[in-house]
């Protein structure tokens, strides 16, 4: 899968660009797609776009790509404004979500067809071509039809045929949606690869939140046709900006709790608050998983942090266990051993590790 | 007998298990048989007209005698090789025309109109519901106004040709679309660089070759059995050309000797479009 050290060094490396998208606006008929996004991509940096569907994450894509023009805002590259430039004079190249390679085309000829475009000399575009399919590490693939070959070798060929024109910017459109976890974690591993080696800009939209983490320099985090949040994956995973953010990149546990004097206190424990001006009042706190710890609790003792396991979840190195607390249930995220010593049924204590705590806006709703 | 006959029946009803492969066997030779029926009445119901008509062909002059007179009386025509001549030439601009209206039009409909597909779609299944000699009675006088102040060849047909021909060529066109994914397609090339007019003829076009081929064999089948508006308009073409052989010679087997030339002329031609089509196709996959 990995290609050669040497293969990589052949990409055409390119300084990137920056991208400013400023107040894009874009409505179809009665809803707004995109409602006064603004998003700056920094020379060479991936940005992971990640939301619900219809959230507006593609139309932001598309718009960027030309494939459609914005009711008003602005699309500048290279300090070059380029809203009103048609998607064939953008110099932005795209993998789609669909499988896109041309089917009359052999994975050679698909991989040149851009630079025969652009009246590239036959022998200069089959070796560009050649070398574009090495960095995806397909080269023996190039005289094969699409049909011939599997949707990943599809896909990086895509990615091939997308960089092998140079573009100022690259645009990825779910490109791994379509295929199978193992063959999805391989390539997004490969993009990412050949991205930080060729130094494109690149936007990446996606829906699935672990993609977005694990590839991105900074996740933006949509909702509505706005960004909710924009920063490195640790920020938006640790400190989320908002409940909706919270609770839409990784699982959360909704529990009731009483802000007094800066501090949060859930269930009795006392947690610090990722904004301090919150409120004052009741709220609802939302506490991850990985923050729970659960120990096993011989005594008959009553309290607010003691509940019964009533399942468990393998995951692999990880196991999630669901804890009945009487009043709700908490979700725990511990490792495969540690959730092993306690089987449904058993009595545990929880303890909340004091991470700065998000507040939920909405009223208290106590559920996982 | 009549106790066996009861207790093999209660067995079978107890769901006594049977042989799952000789009721699926027994139940395959059954629909084997029912389809060499059914294509034993299909060919004898198409072919035995053929034949016979063949038959008569070869009829001679005598009751029981056969030869070849009728045959050879078909090539005696002076009039026969320009009517061809002409019919393939109509083919051609046919299908040249009917092709390239209809391709870019219906691409583009999918591509940048896709509302306006429901209006295409009627206007090119509308000559189905009219009738070839309705069709030629609100043709006749624009040809003859036309004919007033210039010549018009027998190749003018084409006009006419083209409207007859656009149902068939639009539904062939129209699957052969169906197949491919247009939208994915046409934007992966204009992000390459490539203008509206390379997406259709240099992406989605190439991928149409199939549907191309198959409204092209539509289109010259209908050409080359087109007899009603010619002979209506004047013109000679092959169908009206051999009705008139039949109708100048008192061999009653000329009648027949035509009618299977002109059969055998049109498969012969379709037969050759259709294999080279197939190998072309079968060349890129």
């Amino acid at each position: 899968m990995s290609a050669p050290a040497s293969d990589v060094d052949s990409a055409p490396s390119r300084a990137g660009v920056e991208v400013r998208l400023q107040s894009l606006r874009r409505e179809y008929g009665a809803v707004v797609a995109l409602d006064g996004f603004d998003l700056t991509m920094k020379p060479g940096e991936l940005v992971a776009l990640l939301g619900p569907s219809g959230c507006g994450k593609t139309t932001t894509l598309r718009l960027l790509a030309g494939l459609e023009d914005a009711d008003s805002g602005t699309i500048v590259v290279d300090n070059r404004d380029i809203t009103r430039l048609p998607a064939s004079k953008r110099d932005m190249g795209m993998v789609f979500q669909a499988y896109s390679l041309f089917p009359h085309m052999t994975v050679r000829q698909n991989v040149a067809f851009g630079l025969r475009l652009r009246h590239m000399d036959k022998a200069v575009r089959d070796n560009r071509a050649m070398e574009m399919l090495d960095l995806v590490g397909l080269s023996a693939q190039g005289d094969r039809y699409a049909h011939q070959i599997s949707g990943g070798q599809q896909q990086r060929v895509a990615l091939a045929r997308a960089l092998a024109i140079e573009p100022q910017v690259l645009l990825l459109d779910e490109p791994l949606s379509a295929l199978d976890a193992k063959v999805r974690a391989q390539l997004r591993d490969q993009i990412r690869r050949i991205q930080l080696e060729v130094g494109i800009t690149t936007l990446f939209v996606t829906h699935d939140q672990e993609e977005a983490l694990a590839i991105a320099d900074r996740v933006g985090v949509m909702r509505e046709g706005r960004l909710e949040q924009l920063g490195p994956p640790t920020d938006v995973y640790a400190r989320p900006a908002t409940s909706f953010v919270a609770e839409f990149v990784g699982l959360t546990n909704r529990l009731a709790g009483e802000v007094h004097a800066g501090v949060l206190t859930v269930r009795g424990s006392r947690l610090p608050l990722v904004d301090p001006t919150t409120r004052e009042g009741s709220v609802t706190a939302l506490v991850r998983p990985e923050a729970v710890t659960l120990a096993s609790d011989s005594s008959d003792e009553s309290g607010p942090l003691v509940g019964t396991v009533i399942a468990t979840t393998f995951l692999g190195a990880t196991s999630r266990v669901t804890v009945d607390l009487g009043d709700t249930t908490i979700l725990a995220q511990l490792t495969t051993s540690d959730a092993s010593a306690l089987p449904a049924g058993s009595r545990v204590t929880l303890v909340i590790r004091p991470d700065p705590v998000l507040v939920a806006a909405d009223p208290v709703a106590p559920s996982v | 007998m009549v106790a066996v006959t009861p207790v093999s029946g209660v067995g079978v009803a107890l769901g006594t298990p049977q042989p799952r492969g000789s009721m699926r066997g027994r139940r395959q030779r059954r629909l084997n048989i029912f389809r060499w029926v059914v294509f034993t009445v299909a060919t004898l119901f198409f072919m035995v007209p053929l034949l016979a008509m063949v038959k008569f062909s070869f009829q001679g002059v005598l009751p029981g005698s056969y030869s070849f007179a009728a045959w050879t009386q078909i090539g005696s025509s002076p009039d026969l090789v320009d009517a061809i001549e002409i019919t393939l030439e109509l083919t051609l601009i046919t299908t040249a025309v009917v092709l390239m209206l209809l391709v870019p039009t219906m691409i583009w409909v999918r591509l940048r109109v896709h509302w306006l597909s429901r209006t295409v779609e009627f206007l090119c299944l509308l000559p189905l519901t009219i009738p070839a000699i309705v069709l030629v009675v609100g043709l006749a006088p624009i040809y003859r106004s036309v004919r007033q102040h210039i010549s018009l060849s027998p190749l003018q047909l084409f006009w006419a040709y083209a409207i007859l021909a656009l149902p068939y060529a639009y539904r062939a066109l129209s699957a052969g679309l169906e197949t491919i994914d247009v939208p994915t397609l046409s934007e992966a090339a204009r992000s390459l660089g490539a203008s509206w007019f390379t997406v259709i003829m240099r992406i989605v076009a190439p991928n149409m070759w199939q549907a191309m081929l198959n409204a092209a064999v539509l289109t010259i089948s209908l050409v080359l059995g087109e007899f009603t508006i010619a002979s209506i308009l004047l013109y000679t073409n092959l169908q009206v050309e051999l009705y008139d052989i039949s109708r100048a010679t008192e061999n009653a087997s000329v009648l027949f000797s035509t009618s299977s030339a002109a059969l055998l002329f049109t498969f012969l031609l379709l037969f050759i479009i259709s294999t080279v089509g197939r190998r072309r196709g079968r060349q890129r996959r």
